[in-house]
């Protein structure tokens, strides 16, 4: 994970290469609407979440009233409020809260619960664990026994060799479901095959993809990984017209633009899904979209996942374990138990910027699923927030003093 | 709230509450202290400056190196000793004391008219020319009766009945960080 700037970068790029393919830089209008959110965020807190207690934050730290010409010097001085913002960030802010795992709370409290849950565990570990490690490998034994030799030999015949491969992608990922013990449960109308449409989602987990590639072969939109998931990417999820992008490779962008802007155009591509967070969060909140699916000039479909904590957390904290890790707890949990809506197909409005669009779809999917939203960019997670926004407060700043001094000379 | 508060014995929880004059309460110190472990991601038991600034939040407030001289390298019980100014129930000259401290960088017990000037310029960037800052500040300090030349004391901060905005958080540190509803 590179901890890069992209603070000076991010202003080179733009002269350079300008805006139109660039999936993953904010523009002044993001960073207008990124200021104006997190002004909404601190005043809503204010007055409508409970969670946050008292907040007597004001709004605008900078009321400038008539004053006492000797207080002068006292509002010179009273940089509290910019203070007061800096320890508010310590003790709690939104974005870390988006990435954090909460743990389940423990229920083996007393003298039968305790054996009880002992007995389960000894269950998970020692009768499941070991099923669904044979299912998942056999599984994966008839896929490459199937997939591979359909692939090498009828690679000319592609009418024929694509919906095999696609109906045994569809069988995999129903067997990684079933090693999981998945109970998913779909609602609304299924996907259908067409040109111009592109499937988004909320983000959690990898597994994300899996749940979704059981019902309907998507061509999803992913980081290239590093390792055996990488290898497989390569390889299997490459016949079904994946893209992949490097997030570290800033001339990338530009590449995978295009390439989605083809996807999406040719009629017997599989229909694309993109994960317009760029980043696994906790499925208790959602951050910002990035508006490079919604500029593709084709309809939307949003789609909202939402697990059910009840016997194992679905979200992979990339920071804290590697993905087998994951993998291996969700396989020793009793089910990953997860709902799945394909809400209404959506296309941008002539008086909309694919931003506003973002954010009505983004709106959509967080009201579905009953998830927060926080008005911050994924990416933050990898990268430092822009100058810009640091640019901003201080403006607002620099024009309350010139109008104090204003003022004061007028007196 | 999760395991981390077993690692905090109860000596150790008065202990802290006793180095912040009791400005925050007990539950308090095990949030505060569930946060810094949150911070401290590799547990080296302080938090460096690029984990602070991983806090997107803290990363654009202008006065957030000032305040990381201040905080990196703390160990817990300092950090909550620093943070205690900003408790509700801190006395005027304890905030006074910390607004104080941000100003005097050089740590030699005076502001002096170019120290005022170098927190205006963090505070207002590129928008503000260094003229207007001087008058700002020359104006200021001439009209409570001090010259350019003065500097100035903790007892001229509290003369110059600087009134500290009080946030309360009191909410977000006794909800544990936000944990899940």
């Amino acid at each position: 994970m590179k901890k890069v700037t992209l603070a000076d970068e991010m202003i080179d790029v733009d002269s350079r290469t300008g805006r139109d393919a660039s999936l993953f830089q904010p523009s002044k209008s993001e960073l207008n609407l990124y200021q104006r959110h997190v002004e909404d965020l601190l005043s809503d807190s204010a007055c409508k979440n409970a969670e946050l207690g008292s907040l007597t934050y004001p709004a605008s730290k900078l009321e400038v009233a008539p004053f006492h010409p000797s207080e002068a010097l006292a509002s010179v001085l009273d940089i509290s409020p910019t203070l007061a913002e800096a320890a508010s960030a310590i003790v709690d802010d939104s974005f870390t809260r988006c990435f954090k795992s909460n743990p389940i709370e423990p229920w083996n409290w007393n003298i039968y619960l305790f054996p009880l849950w002992c007995m389960g565990f000894i269950v998970r570990y020692g009768i499941l664990f070991p099923v669904r490690l044979v299912l998942l490998t056999l599984g994966w034994i008839i896929f490459l026994g199937l997939f591979l030799p359909v692939h090498f030999c009828i690679k000319g015949n592609d009418e024929i060799r694509k919906p095999i491969e696609r109906g045994l992608v569809e069988f995999m990922c129903g067997v990684f479901v079933a090693s999981w013990t998945g109970v998913v449960r779909y609602h609304g109308p299924q996907p259908s095959r067409r040109a111009k449409q592109v499937f988004v989602a909320n983000h959690t987990s990898m597994i994300d993809f899996i749940v979704l590639e059981q019902m309907t072969s998507f061509a999803v939109i992913m980081q290239k990984h590093p390792g055996w998931v990488g290898l497989l990417q390569t390889t299997v999820l490459e016949s079904l017209g994946c893209i992949w992008f490097d997030r570290t490779e800033s001339n990338d962008r530009l590449v995978v633009a295009q390439k989605l802007k083809r996807h999406v155009e040719s009629d017997d591509s599989n229909p694309l899904l993109i994960f317009p967070e760029g980043t696994c969060v906790n499925n208790e909140y959602c951050v910002m979209f990035k508006k490079g699916a919604f500029e593709l000039d084709c309809a939307v479909c949003p789609i909202a996942i939402k697990y059910n904590k009840i016997f194992v957390d679905a979200f992979w904290n990339s920071k804290k374990q590697s993905f087998t890790m994951h993998l291996i707890q969700l396989m020793t949990s009793w089910a990953v138990v997860c709902d799945v809506w394909y809400l209404e197909p959506q296309t941008i409005r002539k008086d909309e910027t694919p931003i506003e669009f973002a954010e009505r779809v983004r709106d959509m999917i967080a009201n579905r699923v009953g998830i927060k939203k926080v008005p911050w960019d994924g990416y933050l997670k990898y990268y430092r927030p822009s100058i810009k926004l640091t640019e901003k407060k201080q403006q607002k700043f620099a024009n309350a003093v010139l109008q104090r001094l204003g003022h004061s000379q007028q007196q | 709230m999760g395991n981390t508060s077993s690692m905090l014995t109860q000596y150790d929880i008065e202990d802290v509450q006793n180095h912040c004059n009791n400005r925050f309460s007990q539950r308090e110190i095990v949030a505060l202290y569930e946060r810094f472990c949150a911070l401290d991601r590799s547990g080296k038991g302080y938090i460096s400056s690029d984990e602070f600034m991983s806090v997107p939040e803290f990363a654009v407030n202008p006065l957030s190196q000032r305040l990381l001289a201040m905080l990196e390298g703390l160990n817990f019980k300092e950090f909550a000793g620093v943070l205690s100014a900003f408790s509700p129930s801190a006395t005027i000259e304890e905030k006074l004391s910390f607004i104080f401290k941000v100003y005097d960088i050089r740590n030699n017990g005076k502001v002096s008219r170019e120290d005022i000037i170098r927190v205006l310029c963090d505070l207002s960037g590129n928008f503000l020319t260094d003229e207007q800052r001087q008058a700002v500040v020359t104006q200021a300090l001439e009209e409570s009766g001090y010259s350019k030349d003065d500097s100035l004391t903790p007892e001229d901060f509290l003369k110059v009945k600087l009134k500290p905005k009080c946030y309360s958080w009191k909410g977000r540190l006794e909800d544990g960080g936000g944990s899940a509803r």
